[in-house]
Order: C-alpha cells, then structure tokens, then sequence
C-alpha cells in the first residue's frame, strides 16, 4: 500500500514535470514579449523591466529557475498587475472556487445518483423516461447557458435569488447548480446502467428469495455494487468541474481561480496563465489519486496495490 | 346462411418438397439494414435527423430569407426586439440577429463537424495501428495518449489559443490536439478483438498484408463504433466552440458563431434577453439533436446494450 502510493506520488511528479516543462515553452513561445502592450515604454526601460523580472537569462536559466520555484509553489509576479504574486491570486480565488466547486459536486453526485436509481427501479416506465430527459437535456445544454438561464429565471424574472457575486449561501446556489448541471446527467445515465447490471444479477435474486424487502434489496445489495462506476467517475468529475468554472464564475462575477485564469488568458498574463495551470494540475491529479485509494477502500474486491503493480 | 361443408379431404396433409423445407421465408437482412430497421423504431432519434436537416438547411438559405443581412450595422435600430422587420430583432450594434443566427449556425456546425471529422480520422489510425500491431507500438503510443488525456481537455485547448495565431483553422487545430484519443481508444480495443478472429486469420494465411487488413478488415468492421462516436463527438465539438468563443478566445470577430452571439448578448440579458436566448436555444437544440440521434444510432447498432 505505502510502496503503491508512493509509486503513484512518483508519476504524479512527473507528470507535473511534463505539464510544467510544456506550459513553460508554449508561453514563451506566444507571440509579443509580456509588456509588449505599454508601448509607451522607452527602450531603456523596458530593458530595465526584462532584467527585474529575469526575462534577459538564457532561455534554460529561465526555465531551470521556473522549475525550482514552481516545486515550491512560487510562480513569480504577475505582469499585468504589478506588485502581486501569482501566488497570492491563487491564495485569494481558491476559496471562492473550492466553495463553488465542492457545492456543485454535491449537487451532481447526490440528484445525478437518486435520478439514475429511480430510472432503474422504474425501468421503461414514467419515472424512467422523465429521469432519462433530465439527463438528455443536462448533456445537451450547455453549462454558461444554464447559467444564464437560471439567472434570468429566477434572479431577473422571480428576483428569488441574487443574481451575482458570491457572499451567502444564497449567492452559491444558482451557480453551483449551473456547474453541476452536466455532470449531474453524466452521473445519471451511468447509474441507471450500472444499476439496471445490478439488478438483474444473481446475488439480487438471492436477496430477494430470501424474502429481504424492496428496500433492504435496492439499497443494501443494489445501491453499493451498482454506485462503484459513479466513484471511479469523480476524477472526471473534479475536471469537468474545473473547467465549467472558468464560465460560469465569469457569468456569475465570482473572484475565482476559473475567473482569474480566463482574465490572465485575455490579459495574456503569462505567469499567472502557468501558475494556475499548473495549480489545476496538481489539483486534478492528486484527487484522481485520492478517488483510486477511496475506490480501493469501498470495493474490496480490488487490491489498490496490485493495481498498481500491474499498470 | 349455409354452414360451410366440412369433408374428409380437408384434413389431408399438405404435401412439401423437402428442397422446400429449408427455405428461408423472411428476407434475409444484412447487418446495415438491421441496424436501420431499429433505428427507425427510435422516434426521438429520426426527429433529431429531421432538426439536423432543418439546420442545415437554414445554415445555407436562412441568412437570406428575411432580408437582411448579418453584418450590416444601424445604431438608430439598436436592440430592437424581434418584429416583422427583424424576425429575432437586431443586437446593440443594430445588426439582423435573425440572418446572425443563420450565420453563426454556418461557423458553428463548421466548425463542429471538421474538428470531429479530424478526431475520428486521427483516432482511427492511431487507434487501429496501436490496437494491430500490439506490443511495443501499443505501449509507446497508448502511452502517448494518456499523457495528453491527463489534463483537462479544455485547459489544453486554452492553452494552444494562447499561443496559436487567432484564426479559424487554429481554433480547430486546438479543439483536435486531444480530442482524438477517446476513438483512438475505442478503435484500438475494437481491432484488438478482432484482430484474434478467423476471418482475419484467413486474409492473412492468403497473403495479405498489414496494410490491406487494417484499411479492408479491421477498420471497416469498426464502422459502426466510429459512426456513433462521430455522431456524439459532434455535440460536444460545438459544444466547445461555443465555450471557448464564450469567453472570448474561440472565434473572433467579424467572423460569428453562436458563442460568440452568446458572449455578446450576456450584458443585455436583463433588458434584450431574446440576443443570448436565440443563439442559446439553437446551441442546445443542435446539441440534443445529435445526442439523441447518437444514442439511437448506438442502440441499433449494438442490441446488446440496448436497455
């Protein structure tokens, strides 16, 4: 187990190493130097600018030194905002977007799994069908026009809700739901499936001759097989979460990483462009790690550290 | 009424030639016309090819129809909502949203089937060669592929926009860099299958070689897979289209897309609501049509896993 996990520490280093490396040369090789708008800048100053944020050091100098600092989570300063450190933007969205984040996988693990199990139970009837357009529909609507969606129904139209920014409770429910609306119907078509092989296994028939009732059946035998697929799709998950939150904290006014990301992209903000980046990649891969231990925990039929050895 | 007569001779046994006995009665179908029988079953999935149709349809005739033109400005008839003038009214500049709509609809179903047409032909080849030959080949590239799809797919395409000079053909590159590795891994477990089966085994012993196996054999008997993935890799084409001209790096101005027509009427949704609703609805709409038509395709395809 302890030998597993520090195999996969291993990976994800250098898979980080990868991401780091490739974010680095793809942003030096973007077209324009980072003060390259200022065009007021007098030639002697935008040398002395260059050498203050190290831009004159050969090219492997840059880069070895971006390499040391971004192991110790300093991306340097941002170019656009002088005075703050990329490092400091990330500490200042991450709260909003962890609260977002984790709000909104809530919302689509527990309607994305009660939708798919009361489509299975009623299989091919009502239940099943309006469970199953939920879910059409969730796939099919894109999650920055739910956004705007929601806001104009129920923030513009019945004033229920606020309509934007992020200070209560209040505020999280639109957008979260939002964010959660495509992974929720993800999570649902892959329930109904995964419960409907369930249900018509042998060990349920056994449960159900022995004359366990419905519900000891659906939930004890049915639900805790049938939901493993749904634990190894949270990976996924977390992504997909991350990348609708670049849309919907701008439709929503969030000060969120997502928000700050796509600012630094417009903005062409090089160092806060790779050290979100590569934020939202340690992010991914370390939660892909914790859902494969947690997948080992719940099913023991599989053996985490023999998985590894294999791959 | 007379009763019918009811004789001896009625109850003799029909006589059958026993060359007759064997035959077939029913029109033997082959696998395309079994797949289409069920497919017609499927209402909702034959609605969505006729919306599909529809779309199209309006993508190449509706920008005229209405009489105005996409690109023509007219502040004094800014933000009009929809009259018998301007079908779906006119944005802040003044401008059709009718004949926009039709217009982006042309980038936007572009744009969506030329970065899935290009998945699928990458992902087929790299999916069949890795899946064919196995070993080493299978490892390398395989492994290659899991690289690139550790990272959030939209994050990378951002990424590339960042970089890559803002043209339409840059943004489809960006959208295929990785959207090829699902096919190339559905393909690849395909060929793997059947590549142990006898009929290949028997174009080989005759003489084949790898070349004609994989683009004669294998990859044809894939067809089926590599047609559903096509159909659902379409939505989510658009889908990212669409996102990506939503946050303002996908398709740029004067060339406009349904994201882009989205992005641009968000700040009116209070007052102009029809400006973001209009593209949005036609967003969804194209999205559901090949979804729908998707999972009907898969579910005739594929029986066993009909539920």
């Amino acid at each position: 187990m302890v030998t597993y996990i520090l195999k996969r520490l291993g990976y994800i280093i250098l898979s980080l190493f990868f991401i780091i490396t490739i974010t680095f040369f793809l942003m030096h090789a973007a077209p324009g130097g980072p003060f390259a708008s200022e065009r007021a800048l007098t030639p002697a100053i935008e040398a002395q600018m260059n050498e203050a944020y190290g831009l004159n050091d050969p090219i492997h100098v840059q880069y070895l030194d971006y390499l040391v600092s971004a192991f110790t989570f300093d991306f340097g300063p941002s170019f656009k905002y002088v005075g703050q450190e990329v490092s400091d933007i990330i500490r200042r969205g991450l709260p909003y977007s962890l609260v977002l984040g984790l709000e909104a996988m809530f919302i689509a693990l527990a309607i994305g799994v009660l939708l798919g199990v009361i489509a299975a139970l009623k299989h091919n009837r009502f239940g099943d069908y309006t469970a199953m357009i939920i879910a059409v529909l969730g796939i099919s609507v894109p999650s920055f026009i739910m956004a705007a969606v929601l806001q104009y129904i129920f923030a513009i139209q019945m004033q229920l809700l606020p309509i934007a920014r992020f200070e209560t409770f209040a505020h999280t429910i639109l957008p979260a739901v939002a964010l959660a609306s495509t992974p929720l119907a993800f999570i649902a078509r892959l329930m109904r499936s995964s419960m409907l092989d369930v249900l018509s296994t042998d060990y349920i028939k056994t449960a159900k001759s022995k004359g366990l009732g419905q519900r000891v059946v659906t939930y004890r035998h049915g639900l805790r097989n049938a939901i493993l697929p749904v634990i190894s799709y949270i990976g996924p998950l977390v992504a997909s979460i991350l990348t609708g939150s670049f849309v919907i904290e701008k439709i929503f006014g969030i000060p969120g990483l997502g928000n700050e990301f796509v600012v630094s992209v417009t903005n062409r903000d090089y160092t806060v462009i790779m050290g979100t980046t590569v934020f939202f990649s340690v992010l991914l891969l370390v939660s892909i790690l914790l859902v494969d231990l947690v997948y080992g925990l719940v099913d023991p039929r599989i053996k985490v550290a023999a998985k590894g050895d294999k791959g | 009424m007379a009763e019918p007569q009811i004789t001896n001779k009625d109850f003799q046994p029909i006589t059958v030639h026993h060359s007759e006995a064997e035959k077939i009665a029913g029109e033997s179908a082959s696998y395309w016309k079994d797949a289409w029988r069920r497919f017609k079953k499927n209402k909702l999935a034959i609605a969505g090819i006729i919306v599909i149709l529809l779309l199209s349809f309006m993508a190449i005739f509706g920008g005229t129809i209405s009489g105005q033109n996409y690109y023509e400005q007219d502040l004094l008839n800014a933000n009009n909502p929809p009259s018998s003038d301007h079908w779906f009214g006119t944005d802040n500049l003044g401008r059709d949203v009718f004949a926009r709509t039709w217009y982006g609809a042309q980038i936007s179903l572009f744009i969506g089937l030329m970065a899935a047409i290009i998945d699928i032909v990458i992902g087929v080849i790299w999916g069949a060669i890795a899946g064919y030959f196995g070993g080493k080949t299978d490892e390398i590239m395989m492994r290659i592929a899991d690289i690139l799809y550790g990272l959030p797919y939209l994050l990378v395409v951002i990424l590339l926009l960042v970089v890559l000079p803002q043209k339409l053909w840059t943004l489809i590159i960006a959208m295929t860099i990785t959207g090829w590795i699902n096919m190339a891994r559905i393909v690849r477990g395909q060929v793997m299958q059947l590549k142990a089966q006898e009929f290949i085994m028997a174009s080989k012993s005759l003489g084949a070689g790898n070349g004609r196996v994989l683009f004669k054999h294998l990859i044809p008997n894939t067809t089926g897979q590599i047609l559903v993935t096509l159909t659902l890799t379409i939505p989510s084409a658009i889908f990212t289209e669409s996102f990506l001209s939503f946050i303002g790096i996908g398709v740029q101005a004067p060339l406009a897309s349904w994201g882009t027509m989205a992005n641009d009427g968000l700040p009116a949704l209070q007052y102009y609501p029809y400006q973001l609703f209009f593209p949005a609805i036609f967003i969804c709409l194209t999205m559901l049509a090949f979804n729908v038509i998707g999972d009907g395709m898969r579910d005739a395809l594929d029986p066993k896993e009909r539920r």
